[in-house]
């Protein structure tokens, strides 16, 4: 496959950075974008110019660390995560324009790279159970009904990777914060803390400059994880009955 | 936004009850007018009703309006570089029309208002003093009926939206079927609104209805 890149490069954080193109040649279909970006980055070492900064980690989909706004869509054209993305998506010819999750609470580190300490920080608002340290607890002591635990294991499949801000027409973060919510609220665990949980974690995820929510739905299509538009619900009734609660 | 945009959808559907009056007659449709400036008498003062209605919908217009502007100006904070390239997959194409849909309510509501209520305006000249007649003589004129009926579209787009954002900010959507049956009485709600207020002016346009 031959292409044409357009890709987003900034040499820093206060650079204004700009779209640059490149053509690829003999992209094999079988490899993933990644090592489609893998190779142009050699071709790039080769002419002495400096190569594409992009995130990735594990490369199987789990970690959340790859990101890159493909064609106007969040991890490209498949459910999945750029990393687990193939070429054969694509066409031979095709023009593919590269950019960096766009949202004023994701500074962009360089190229495409972008800094999302902002989610660390909604995490550390909120996104835990205190526990008291020691020996493992007995595994079946705190039953968990099934209806709670399947759906506390589907939205606990949130890997943070931050499409769901990069697709929202508002660069709101409130799926990324309904899995947490759905997450963690929906176990026994989780309950002693519920309530100042989803009070904190709203005032932090407000506090970084994510938008607010006008249920558009964009986050939940690019989720490569699909994670439903039902917990922006359960994070609206929790914070709620927070309320109500007096928190 | 939710809130305000509920005791919205509750006018409308009250103001199209009264609007299809209209296909009952010049008498039955200025006596439920004339009514409504007698509903709740001799509790209310003359005019009561009609002064408590306006101040509530102008609390919740100011309400709406406000909510609208902050969430707009949070999105732009949240978004100062804008994509290149960006698709809306997911998005229905009325959720995206919301603020300049907005807006564009707003305007024929001026407009609105000043031809049947404040100002009371007859396109064709004629007396303004029997809402019938005035109503008649409004959607005879071909452009004024495009008019409504362009706004009623935007309308219905509005509540396309806005009937399912209100019930999920309210968290009344948790589970996929929840969404799946307030997605579909959201749609149903604005092809009943906007299908329903357009009854009159088609009916006026086509000689159903004269005077």
């Amino acid at each position: 496959m031959n292409l044409t890149l357009k890709i987003w490069r900034q040499t820093d954080a206060v650079d204004k950075g700009k779209i640059h193109t490149y053509e690829v040649a003999g992209i094999s279909q079988d490899m993933s974008f990644l090592e489609m970006l893998d190779v142009l980055n050699e071709q790039l070492n080769e002419l002495g110019e400096e190569p594409i900064a992009f995130d990735s980690d594990c490369r199987e989909g789990i970690c959340g660390m790859c990101s890159l706004m493909i064609n106007g869509e969040p991890h490209g054209p498949e459910v999945t995560t750029t990393c687990q993305l193939h070429m054969r998506s694509f066409n031979d010819g095709d023009t593919i324009t590269i950019e960096p999750w766009r949202s004023g609470a994701f500074p962009v580190v360089k190229d495409l790279v972008v800094d999302r300490s902002a989610f660390d920080r909604i995490i550390q608002s909120g996104g835990y159970i205190s526990a008291n340290t020691g020996s493992a607890p007995e595994a079946n002591s705190v039953p968990v009904p099934r209806d709670n635990a399947v759906r506390a294991f589907n939205v606990a499949t949130c890997i943070g990777c931050g499409a769901c801000v990069a697709a929202c027409p508002n660069g709101s973060a409130s799926l990324f914060l309904g899995a947490k919510i759905t997450h963690l609220g929906e176990l026994p665990q989780g309950q002693p803390e519920r309530w100042s949980r989803v009070v904190d974690m709203t005032a932090q995820h407000d506090y970084e400059g994510f938008g607010g929510c006008t249920n558009i739905g964009e986050c939940a299509a690019a989720c490569p994880k699909e994670i439903p538009l039902d917990v922006i619900s359960q994070l609206n009734r929790d914070l709620r009955t927070a309320m109500k609660h007096g928190h | 936004m939710a809130l305000s945009g509920l005791a919205f959808v509750g006018f409308v559907l009250g103001h199209m009850y009264g609007n299809l009056k209209a296909f009952s007659g010049h008498d039955a449709f200025n006596e439920y007018a004339h009514h409504l400036r007698e509903l709740g008498e001799p509790m209310l003062p003359h005019m009561g009703f009609i002064w408590i209605m306006r101040g509530g919908l102008l609390l919740a217009l100011i309400i709406h309006v406000a909510c609208a502007i902050e969430l707009t100006r949070r999105a732009k904070k949240a978004r100062p570089v804008k994509y290149v390239v960006k698709k809306h997959t997911g998005a229905i194409p009325a959720s995206r029309l919301m603020r300049w849909g907005g807006l564009t309510l707003f305007l024929f509501i001026v407009w609105h208002l000043v031809n049947f209520t404040f100002g009371k305006v007859n396109v064709q000249g004629g007396s303004t003093d029997d809402p019938y007649n005035l109503l008649v003589d409004t959607f005879d004129v071909w452009w004024m009926t495009l008019i409504y009926l362009a706004a009623m579209a935007m309308l219905g787009a509005h509540l396309h939206h806005g009937v399912w954002s209100s019930m999920q900010t309210l968290g009344l959507t948790g589970t996929a079927e929840a969404r799946a049956r307030v997605k579909t009485i959201s749609f149903a709600i604005a092809i009943l609104i906007a299908g329903g207020f357009s009854l009159v002016p088609i009916a006026v346009l086509t000689g159903l209805i004269e005077r």
